[in-house]
């Protein structure tokens, strides 16, 4: 559904400054359809750039994009037809209706049925009585789903999602990640962008970990395995020095760590290797009270992926 | 033609919510129109008997545009073409005001990224917001000069004045003129608009557009030129193609890259 080729971004930074400012790197990457895809990176990683892209919204210095099988920069038109996008800053007309800022959008869209598209938007997402009230009366959470509301008025394909949670509070959060979660179940290809880990954790098919070119790019679980690989842990009434040894020994087994009163153990292969560690572990005399796998957070990637990315910059 | 009735309905309906600029759009015309009647009046009820229209202070080039008129005439016709300049202020000042909120306004409200998402062309939008800025400019002239008329059959203003105003110069200024005036203003409007972040700012800077039109006010007093039919004429060929030239220019440099990166 969108597929990028060596797509890069140039920024000229000023008449006088000698360098230019090299906002995305030859970023190349597949999403497929109906895929939600996280993109993740810090501050100025580059990450709306992309967006605004793919969006036809600033034209790529080098490389190409495909959407939905149309081409960036010849075929703009018919990319913003099957693109919503859901922006930074919602960007309503605060002085006038929720009703009035998604008629304006439905009819830019050229949205056959105007007041249907709107009606049913305004609806699912708890909006229809507020319909009338001018925006700039509106909280941030509301604000951000009638935002929300206005990328979907035309249905369509592809989403783009910069920042959806961005200042919101808890509640609010919840509704519109519970709204993505529901739009990932009608098919649409969605790109997120953003910095709540968990969020694209929890949300994302594949993401990735983005500064100014891609660090790295898979399941968030794929990831995990990749960068840490899989540890089980095993949790001991007490721990003796001995045992650290005799479970190296068993196969499939990378290394072992003592933690406290635990044992971590990197494993290829856990569901298979488990039952030979814990049977070598109950000979030996260990009391174990429960095995349990050690989850990585998508955050431990993303930091250590960025880390590895500025010691290479160091050299 | 959907895109550009739309974001004429977008403009109008957020624009005509703000006060500063439905106070600037009453006021200006009342001003300009209610100003000249009574100038009108009160030197129709001055005694100018015994004087001729030189000594009456009307600059010499402009006697001929009084052929077969008393000094009192003479001098109430000398007086409306000052006032045919104060006319056409307002084309040029209310697309100026509308036209600078309105951009200015989807700057700091950040509408702007969503809007060029759309599958709106530039020349749409520009084009747009351009009539949104011009239409009440020019509807308004026209409004104020039918009551500015009307005026005159009220205050019961002598015959030759009143057919001097009806002439073909009048005419051509507020029905020709100011259309152009206001696409010139408005595209000012949106040049400065795209270079600040405030309203009041954009407006005023873009008050530059009126210092031509100033500038002929101040050489007509000091009887250097006269706006008769020749000089409405070449104004309106010079002005056709400035406007031409200044929308050329906006499609070419307003690019939604430019829009989006520089209008900050």
């Amino acid at each position: 559904m969108i597929h990028t080729e060596d797509l890069t971004k140039v920024f000229k930074i000023g008449k006088k400054s000698k360098e230019d400012l090299i906002a995305v790197d030859g970023l190349t990457l597949d999403v497929n359809e109906g895929e939600v895809f996280g993109f993740l990176g810090p501050n100025g990683a580059g990450k709306t750039t992309t967006v605004r892209m793919l969006a036809c919204l600033i034209g790529a210095t080098r490389g190409s994009a495909e959407i939905a099988g149309y081409k960036v920069g010849t075929q703009n038109t018919e990319i913003r037809r099957r693109v919503g996008i859901l922006t930074e800053s919602p960007g309503m007309y605060e002085r006038l209706s929720a009703e009035k800022n998604l008629t304006i959008y439905a009819n830019l869209y050229d949205v056959p049925d105007v007041e249907k598209a709107v009606g049913k938007y305004l609806t699912m997402l708890g909006l229809w009585e507020r319909r009338h009230d001018p925006v700039g009366s509106f909280s941030k959470g509301m604000r951000q789903k009638l935002a929300v509301a206005r990328a979907l008025l035309h249905e369509p394909k592809v989403l783009f999602f910069d920042e959806p949670t961005t200042g919101l509070d808890p509640e609010a959060a919840k509704v519109v990640r519970d709204f993505i979660e529901e739009l990932k179940t009608e098919g649409r290809t969605i790109i997120l962008t953003t910095h709540n880990l968990d969020e694209a954790d929890r949300l994302c098919d594949k993401v990735g970990i983005f500064k100014q070119r891609l660090l790295a790019v898979d399941s968030p679980q794929a990831l995990r395995e990749r960068l840490f690989g899989r540890k089980s842990v095993f949790h001991l009434r007490a721990v003796d020095p001995n045992w650290q040894a005799l479970v190296s020994l068993q196969p499939g087994v990378n290394s072992v760590e003592v933690v406290g009163e635990k044992l971590v153990v990197r494993l290829n292969d856990p569901e298979n290797d488990n039952p030979a560690i814990v049977k070598a572990l109950v000979n030996a005399g260990a009391q174990i009270l429960f095995v349990g796998e050690l989850r990585h957070s998508l955050e431990q990637i993303y930091l250590d992926l960025l880390h590895q990315k500025d010691m290479e910059g160091k050299k | 033609m959907r895109h550009i009735r739309t974001i004429i309905d977008k403009e109008w309906a957020e624009v005509f919510k703000n006060r500063t600029v439905i106070g600037m759009l009453a006021f200006m015309p009342l001003l300009f129109t209610l100003l000249p009647l009574v100038m009108l009046s009160v030197t129709a009820t001055q005694g100018m008997e015994g004087l001729d229209a030189a000594s009456a202070g009307v600059p010499a080039n402009f006697l001929k545009a009084c052929a077969g008129m008393n000094a009192g005439e003479c001098m109430q016709v000398y007086l409306v073409n000052q006032f045919l300049l104060m006319f056409m202020m307002m084309p040029l000042m209310i697309p100026v005001t509308i036209a600078a909120y309105s951009i200015v306004g989807e700057k700091t409200t950040r509408s702007l990224e969503p809007l060029l998402a759309t599958p709106v062309t530039i020349v749409e939008l520009l084009t747009g917001k351009a009539l949104a800025a011009a239409i009440p400019g020019v509807l308004i002239t026209y409004l104020s000069f039918i009551v500015f008329v009307v005026g005159l059959y009220v205050i019961k203003i002598a015959p030759l004045v009143r057919a001097y105003i009806l002439s073909p110069t009048w005419m051509l200024a507020i029905l020709v003129l100011g259309p152009i005036f206001s696409i010139i203003s408005v595209m000012t409007a949106i040049f400065i608009s795209s270079r600040v972040n405030d309203p009041r700012v954009a407006e005023q800077v873009s008050g530059v557009v009126i210092i031509p039109l100033m500038a002929v006010l101040l050489l007509q007093l000091a009887g250097v030129v006269v706006i008769n039919l020749a000089f409405m004429l070449s104004a309106i060929v010079s002005c056709a193609i400035l406007a031409v030239g200044m929308v050329y220019l906006g499609t070419i440099f307003f690019q939604r890259e430019t829009i989006l990166t520089r209008w900050k």
